[in-house]
């Protein structure tokens, strides 16, 4: 149903439609008006039968998730920054035993210094966790995302991440069609898991692995991750079908035929760079975007697909790897691999500052004048850090 | 598109008025998004919230850097936060106060701004019993931009509270837009 809501209202009211039989969760901002919200829709019995753990912190509520998931019920969790780097040891293990937990990251920065607001270093930090990671451009699809990740977690036996941009969008209220009940079983059969735990005909999951087949492991891990490469533009397209909308998908390119400059965004900001791309394009400028929706799998092919003809890529990054620099420019040079093509990494927006509009034209000014080094700090005060660096 | 700025402080319900207008916008078949600037939630702390309201989708999601509208709740701010910041000459202040410009000490923004007083606090005194300017606020904006009607007002402000609250909300609303209908000169 069309209403004007809450980003965090809306994920949970799409969760509880997805029929979760079990959540545990430790709340911490900004993703706690998502787990209240599924608290009270399971109180009120609106969500039944779901049972709703209270856990004592992170790593148990994903443990939590582990052990029913385990069992065969359909999961979810949702945390945030330092929450999600306590979880980190589960997460490894929900994904190395396959288990397909879908989990809300509402992403914030990470401490210390200790900072509440909005960054991409959370979710990054688990980038190589063996989890599906999709990132949400409003909150439409934030809401929409998690329809998909539950059917793709499922058919994967793969556990699913979707992040979305904390404050900016779990506590902006905005115009969202939440799906129907009957839309949601429509599109998201019931949960057949491949094995269960069951005391009535034991059997063990997650057994020491020597290093005789360690790597064989890790290795369908990967080829697991390689297949849903194939699963998540079909599902986006099943979706787009059955609910007459597009969400999800490997990446989005906006007006990029022709464009001789491309930013490559995840997350809200892809919003906002589609109104800059609108306004430039006016004035005759050939830009255009590339949203990346799906971030692991790296949607190598997908980018290379939708970059190849331009002569410069830049990499709009929310997170940032100290010592070596961007983190998602990285994957974008491996797509980019033998093109030729200069990619440009920019840090921007750590710890909640706004990228705003403005910002972003600067951002596109340089690009254009040939000023953008390889790689650079939107709206970086270099005088104040200028001034720490004196020897 | 229409780009608003609320201030005020924790405890005014500045957040809620910012969603109370996108959710009439809505009502009215519009798109609208409202979002707060958050900081520490304390009581009495400058707190800032935004709300964008067009007639297509919007898409962006950064702050409201150059408002069309200044709401200001609460009167102490002005001398305390840069306020005006970013308003263009000839933007809409809309000021909760009781007071005049001039004893305001607004004079040498008078001539930049279009600045419009409404007695938001005493007009939520009389009709809900609290000082919650917020929905008052709404109303006046309601009369002087027309960005939506009372009638969407009223609707968001029921399904946001439920009895007197809601009753005394909307009143305060209704109030504060014909206060301003009726002191608006002829152009």
């Amino acid at each position: 149903m069309l209403g004007q809501l809450e980003g965090s209202r809306a994920v949970a009211e799409t969760v509880a439609r997805c029929r979760p039989e079990v959540v545990a969760a430790y709340p911490i901002s900004p993703q706690t008006h998502i787990v209240e919200g599924l608290s009270r829709l399971v109180k009120e019995g609106t969500l039944a039968p779901c049972e709703f753990l209270n856990v004592e912190s992170e790593h148990s509520a994903l443990s939590v998730c582990v052990g029913a998931s385990a069992t065969g019920a359909r999961t979810y969790t949702a945390t945030a920054s330092q929450g999600l780097l306590h979880m980190a040891e589960v997460v490894y293990n929900a994904s190395g035993l396959g288990l397909p937990i879908v989990m809300t990251v509402a992403n914030r920065a990470i401490g210390a210094p200790i900072n509440i607001w909005n960054d991409h270093s959370d979710a990054m930090s688990q980038r190589d966790c063996g989890w599906i990671q999709l990132y949400a451009t409003s909150n439409q699809e934030a809401a929409d995302l998690h329809v998909q990740a539950f059917r793709l977690a499922e058919e994967l036996s793969l556990p699913v991440m979707v992040c979305m941009d904390g404050f900016v969008l779990t506590h902006a209220v905005e115009r969202v069609d939440v799906a129907s009940a009957e839309q949601v079983d429509a599109f998201l059969p019931a949960f057949v898991p491949r094995q269960v735990l069951d005391p009535e005909d034991p059997i063990t999951i997650g057994a020491m692995v020597g290093p005789e087949a360690f790597m064989e492991v890790k290795y369908l891990m990967h080829a697991k991750q390689l297949h849903a490469l194939e699963r998540v533009p079909r599902l986006a397209a099943e979706f787009a079908q059955a609910f007459g909308r597009v969400s999800g998908g490997l990446v989005r390119p906006y007006r990029t035929g022709d464009a001789d400059t491309v930013v490559v965004a995840l997350g809200s900001v892809a919003g906002t760079l589609e109104a800059v791309v609108d306004a430039r394009r006016e004035r005759g400028e050939a830009v255009g975007l590339v949203a990346v929706t799906c971030f692991r799998p790296a949607p190598h092919a997908a980018l290379r697909d939708a970059l190849a003809g331009v002569s410069r890529v830049v990499v709009l990054d929310r997170a940032l790897a100290p010592g070596s620099g961007g983190v998602v420019g990285n994957d974008v040079r491996l797509a980019l691999d033998g093109l030729g093509i200069r990619v440009h990494d920019v840090v921007a927006g750590l710890g909640g500052r706004p990228v705003t509009t403005g910002a972003l034209h600067r951002l596109l000014d340089a690009a254009a004048a040939g000023e953008l080094e390889r790689l650079s700090f939107l709206d970086l005060q270099h005088d104040v850090v200028a001034r720490e660096l004196v020897p | 598109m229409l780009q608003v700025r609320f201030h005020g402080r924790g405890g005014q319900g500045v957040v809620t008025t910012a969603e109370l207008l996108s959710v009439a916008a809505f009502r009215e078949g519009r798109h609208a998004q409202a979002f707060p600037v958050f900081g520490s939630e304390r009581t009495g702390a400058p707190v800032m919230a935004f709300c964008r309201v067009d007639e297509a989708p919007i898409r962006t999601h950064d702050p409201v850097t150059e408002p069309d509208v200044l709401v200001v709740q609460d009167p102490t701010l002005l001398h305390q936060v840069a306020l005006f910041s970013g308003v263009p000459d000839g933007g809409l202040v809309l000021l909760n106060t009781s007071k005049s410009i001039a004893a305001l000490g607004l004079d040498e923004v008078a001539d930049r701004f279009r600045i419009v007083t409404t007695p938001a606090t005493e007009l939520a005194r009389e009709h809900l019993g609290r000082p919650l300017p917020g929905t008052a606020m709404l109303g006046a904006l309601a009369a002087i931009t027309g960005a939506v009607s009372t009638d969407a007002l009223a609707g968001a402000i029921r399904e946001r509270f439920s009895g007197r609250a809601a009753e005394g909300n909307a009143a305060a609303a209704q109030a504060a837009h014909d206060r301003e209908l009726a002191h608006a000169r002829p152009a």
